[in-house]
């Protein structure tokens, strides 16, 4: 019997031939330090499962962090300590200002925003890499080796278009960017395009050799094409999409951030990034979900540019809206037994979440039930409702998703909807003209009668017109949401 | 090619199923600390960036676009964590108040 032919190697050689590298004591030291980083960072996401135990988890993959970057300060590489110090102590600053002062109604934006910078990070470690490639091989006439030149072209490309995507995306919702859809003739065209040819260039970067001239040009030829079609591919997206637009983005910057692990050779890279862009595709699939719509259509739907009036206005054109006094509706909440809240972004543009927490406890101290209904697209991000009422300590067992509450419509006295709109209009279960048709919406036409707080008649951001406000037993309280609400609470308490 | 981006992917691939099957069961409620926690962990980049920052045998480039990567992360790594901490402490039970 012939033994297999590793057998008869000798030991030494076996060991060196799976372990190309042989690591001295610190590199040892580094790598342990990713390893403990990967697994707190994974039991730290974890934590996120449940409620109570979120705060833990992120102290651990904080903790993660702190040992990542330790362990990577020990590496030879690394001499000069001043830039790093400058970066660092920067960096810190300007993340805890923005952490501390910033109110929670802007969470999109610096969610957004936060986008952008990791992606930059990614791209510009990408593009010093190659550089960094380039000079060293040079003398020798060595190309970069293709793996290598794929991870940071990708890394490159996808880091670019995330950070003026983000940017955008960033500008739309904080309001120097006009939030509508921008659109113009071919958009769609140009747009793919333009991407393809961004892709395009990504694989003449691995085929040709970096050897060639020409090779640099290309990087950077690429590198512009990413930026700009991250600008192109956000304009015609609009306010209401941005929960889809802000997890896709958030999903490239992991994306990014993995491919940046591939070309450096770095394993806690590759994990770290690989469960934010996990993450990120998570939400953006629940999101397109929660709208009845694909990515496709979302990025190139181009939803509500021209407002959408002809059939859905004519509908209603002999009908009117019955409109109430805060007195009426304040007499209809305080001798409501059961009361369903349902938040929109218009409640986190008026800041009236804590107004909207007074008005529940008003209803509650006189014997009522509220309860919060959350569609998974209020607001501008994922989540957004849940983080403002949580900010204005509504307790987060009274916050109930879509599929537990709908059932609960039918026993409700009244549904109070504040600043919501799309998220339940009936039209999406009823009426197959309608273009939100098919996208799951809150029954808060089964409730036995319905208040809307609505700053004007115009329609929600989609341009549709909701056949809720003409539903007979729905009466809308017009005027800002916050000073409505205000003027509620008082009126409770008398009534 | 030797084996290594074999063993890139795989670690890739595990920890990208790892993160769909853990992430799937973070509930609606807390999809807003979620995007700012993974946000704040792919900061991780920071790791790449400091050796470009900071290693002499690379030029004034390289250290430019180091520290500003070391600014760009440690703004999402410091501000991602405090900004997750400070949403997750407002989320309370009822019977806790």
């Amino acid at each position: 019997m012939i033994a297999p032919a590793w057998n008869l190697l000798p030991l030494a050689e076996i060991a060196t031939s799976l372990d190309a590298g042989a690591l001295d004591a610190r590199e040892c030291f580094i790598q342990a330090a990713y390893v403990v980083a990967s697994v707190l960072f994974i039991l730290g996401l974890k934590g996120l499962t449940a409620p109570d135990k979120a705060r833990n988890g992120m102290r651990m993959a904080a903790v993660g962090m702190l040992v990542a970057v330790i362990g990577t300060l020990l590496d030879q590489q690394i001499l000069h300590f001043q830039w790093i110090v400058l970066g660092l102590v920067l960096g810190s600053l300007i993340g805890a200002a923005i952490s501390i002062w910033m109110p929670m109604t802007a969470v999109p934006q610096r969610t957004a925003i936060s986008h952008a910078f990791g992606a930059l990070a990614a791209t510009l470690v990408g593009i010093e890499h190659y550089q960094y490639m380039l000079e060293r091989l040079a003398p020798a006439h060595e190309a970069i080796p293709r793996v290598v030149m794929g991870a940071l072209g990708f890394e490159v490309m996808f880091g670019s278009l995330t950070i003026t995507g983000s940017f955008m995306a960033f500008g739309k919702l904080q309001g120097f960017i006009p939030s509508a859809p921008i659109t113009y003739k071919f958009q769609n065209f140009s747009n793919i395009g333009l991407f393809f040819l961004a892709v395009a260039i990504f694989i003449a970067l691995v085929i040709v050799p970096s050897t060639a001239g020409m090779h640099p040009a290309m990087f950077y030829a690429m590198v512009a094409v990413g930026l700009l079609v991250g600008v192109l591919i956000v304009l015609p997206i609009g306010g209401a999409d941005m929960p889809v637009v802000i997890s896709l983005l958030n999903s490239y910057a992991g994306l990014a951030s993995s491919a940046t692990g591939f070309a450096l050779g770095n394993n806690v890279l590759i994990i770290a990034g690989a469960l934010d862009g996990a993450s990120g595709f998570i939400l953006s699939i629940l999101m397109s979900r929660a709208m009845n719509r694909s990515f496709a259509n979302v990025l190139f739907g181009a939803f509500g540019a021209p407002p959408a009036d002809s059939a859905a206005a004519d509908a209603h054109a002999g009908k009117t809206v019955r409109s109430i006094t805060v007195e009426d509706a304040a007499i209809q909440l305080a001798y409501a037994r059961r009361v369903i809240v349902i938040p929109g972004y218009g409640m986190a543009v008026a800041h009236a979440q804590h107004e909207v927490r007074e008005l529940a406890e008003q209803i509650e101290s006189r014997g009522g039930e509220v309860k919060f209904a959350i569609h998974p697209v209020a607001g501008r991000m994922p989540g957004h409702m849940n983080v403002l009422l949580a900010e204005a300590d509504v307790p987060y067992d009274k916050l109930i998703e879509m599929d537990e509450i709908n059932g609960e419509f039918p026993r409700t006295d009244v549904a109070l909807v504040i600043g919501a709109n799309d998220v339940v209009n009936p039209a999406a279960r009823n009426d197959p003209s309608s273009p939100i048709h098919g996208m799951p919406i809150l029954n808060a036409d089964q409730a036995h009668s319905v208040i809307v707080l609505k700053r004007s008649m115009n329609p929600g951001f989609a341009g549709i017109e909701n056949a809720l406000f003409y539903d007979p037993k729905c009466a809308l309280l017009f005027g800002d949401a916050k000073s409505s609400l205000a003027k509620l609470v008082a009126a409770v308490k008398t009534a | 090619m030797g084996i290594t981006p074999f063993l890139q992917l795989y670690v890739f691939l595990l920890a990208a199923f790892l993160g769909y099957q853990m992430i799937t069961r973070v509930p609606a409620l807390l999809h807003t600390p979620l995007m700012s926690a993974t946000n704040a962990i792919s900061g991780i980049s920071l790791v790449g960036s400091l050796v470009a920052a900071g290693a002499t045998d690379r030029g004034a480039l390289s250290v430019t676009l180091g520290v500003i990567a070391v600014t760009a992360a440690t703004i999402n790594v410091v501000g991602g964590f405090m900004i997750t901490d400070r949403m997750l402490k407002m989320f309370k039970r009822q019977d806790k108040k």
